[in-house]
């Protein structure tokens, strides 16, 4: 492996940008893919998938046989709003491998007694967000029904280019935030990035159920970053 | 609170760069291949330093020993080796895999 390969791997995952060292392996000779990068035919669709699945592989091309090294960001859940529904996403985001943090200012939603496990900023997301920031690896749920405290958050997950930015309300309550949204500069493709009404559309009634719906929406974008087409459509 | 991204103390291809910038040769391991119920996915790394230091893994535990040996060579002769292990190989009682699994390992010198 060439040293600077090595370095430049290692810069893109601190700096929390997915890569792939592909390694021909006849002749040990290795480079860095970032994603975007355009990599013609066969070996380029081998290349995307790797990168939307994480899973690194090997994959043999008019006879030359590569190994693709993926290295994906951790995937950050960043949720707005220490409610009820935020509880129950703690535990199970856990699980599903999501990195995830609360933000809320409201210091009464905010206590350790209510979040025992999970990182909490009761703080407004202005602050937090500027010493944490956002980036596409990042999903950001805004669940707090208060365009004081989500309207922000919102607006800055879609500007950082979040993978997932969900918000909870009703379609009435969404009119509204779009309206507002488009007064702070968002754009229409930015404003038809946001689910809402959050969540797979389940059924879902209490906070449990809700909680349910946003995880396993999270999971359906984050495994069809780059699938046109897929996004929309059911869950496999 | 920083932002989590990589544990610069166990992470094997950080360890791997850090020990290149203290001045040692350094080889690095990666499963390239499993078949089975391996126990390492494809992508996990062993890195491996001419004392046969060693950090990270490959298989859990079962063929390191046989992958920190060969790596001292390919660390002496600059030779990258693929490395296959399994039930099925001659060497099953030493050095095989005891979950059924098979395993291909690329070995490389850094540098």
């Amino acid at each position: 492996m060439d040293l600077h390969s090595l370095k430049a791997l290692n810069k893109e995952r601190r700096n929390r940008r997915a890569a792939i060292l592909m390694t021909e392996l006849e002749s040990g000779t290795d480079r860095i893919v970032r994603e975007g990068d355009a990599i013609p035919g066969e070996l380029g669709e081998a290349v995307k998938k790797a990168f939307r699945t994480g899973i690194s592989t090997g994959v043999t091309v008019d006879g030359t046989a590569y190994f693709l090294m993926v290295a994906l960001p951790k995937p950050r859940l960043v949720v707005v709003g220490a409610v009820h529904i935020s509880q129950s996403l703690a535990p199970m985001a856990k699980v599903a491998g999501f990195d995830m943090e609360i933000i809320d200012p409201r210091t009464a939603f905010a206590t350790a007694e209510r979040f025992p496990d999970v990182p909490l900023h009761a703080d407004w997301p202005e602050p937090v967000l500027a010493e944490r920031p956002l980036d596409p690896y990042c999903a950001l749920a805004a669940v707090t029904h208060d365009p004081k405290i989500d309207d922000f958050a919102l607006k800055a997950a879609l500007d950082a280019g979040c993978f997932y930015v969900g918000a909870l309300g009703s379609r009435k309550t969404h009119a509204g935030r779009v309206k507002r949204l488009l007064e702070a500069g968002a754009t229409d493709e930015q404003i038809a990035r946001i689910h809402a009404p959050i969540g797979l559309d389940i059924g879902a009634i209490s906070p449990q159920e809700i909680a349910v719906a946003i995880l396993a929406e999270i999971v359906q974008v984050f495994r069809s970053r780059g699938v046109a087409g897929v996004e929309k459509g059911k869950a496999a | 609170m920083s932002l989590n991204t990589l544990d610069e103390s166990r992470d094997p291809l950080a360890i791997a760069e850090e020990w290149m910038e203290a001045g040692r040769d350094v080889a690095i391991a990666t499963v390239i291949e499993t078949w089975g119920s391996a126990p390492r996915p494809a992508g996990s790394h062993l890195v491996i330093d001419a004392d046969g230091n060693f950090h990270g893994s490959v298989s859990g535990g079962c063929v390191e020993g046989a992958v920190v040996t060969e790596a001292m060579d390919v660390i002496g002769d600059g030779k990258a080796r693929m490395l296959e292990f399994g039930v099925a190989d001659e060497t099953a009682w030493r050095v095989g895999l005891s979950c059924g699994g098979r395993i291909k390992v690329y070995v490389e010198k850094l540098g």
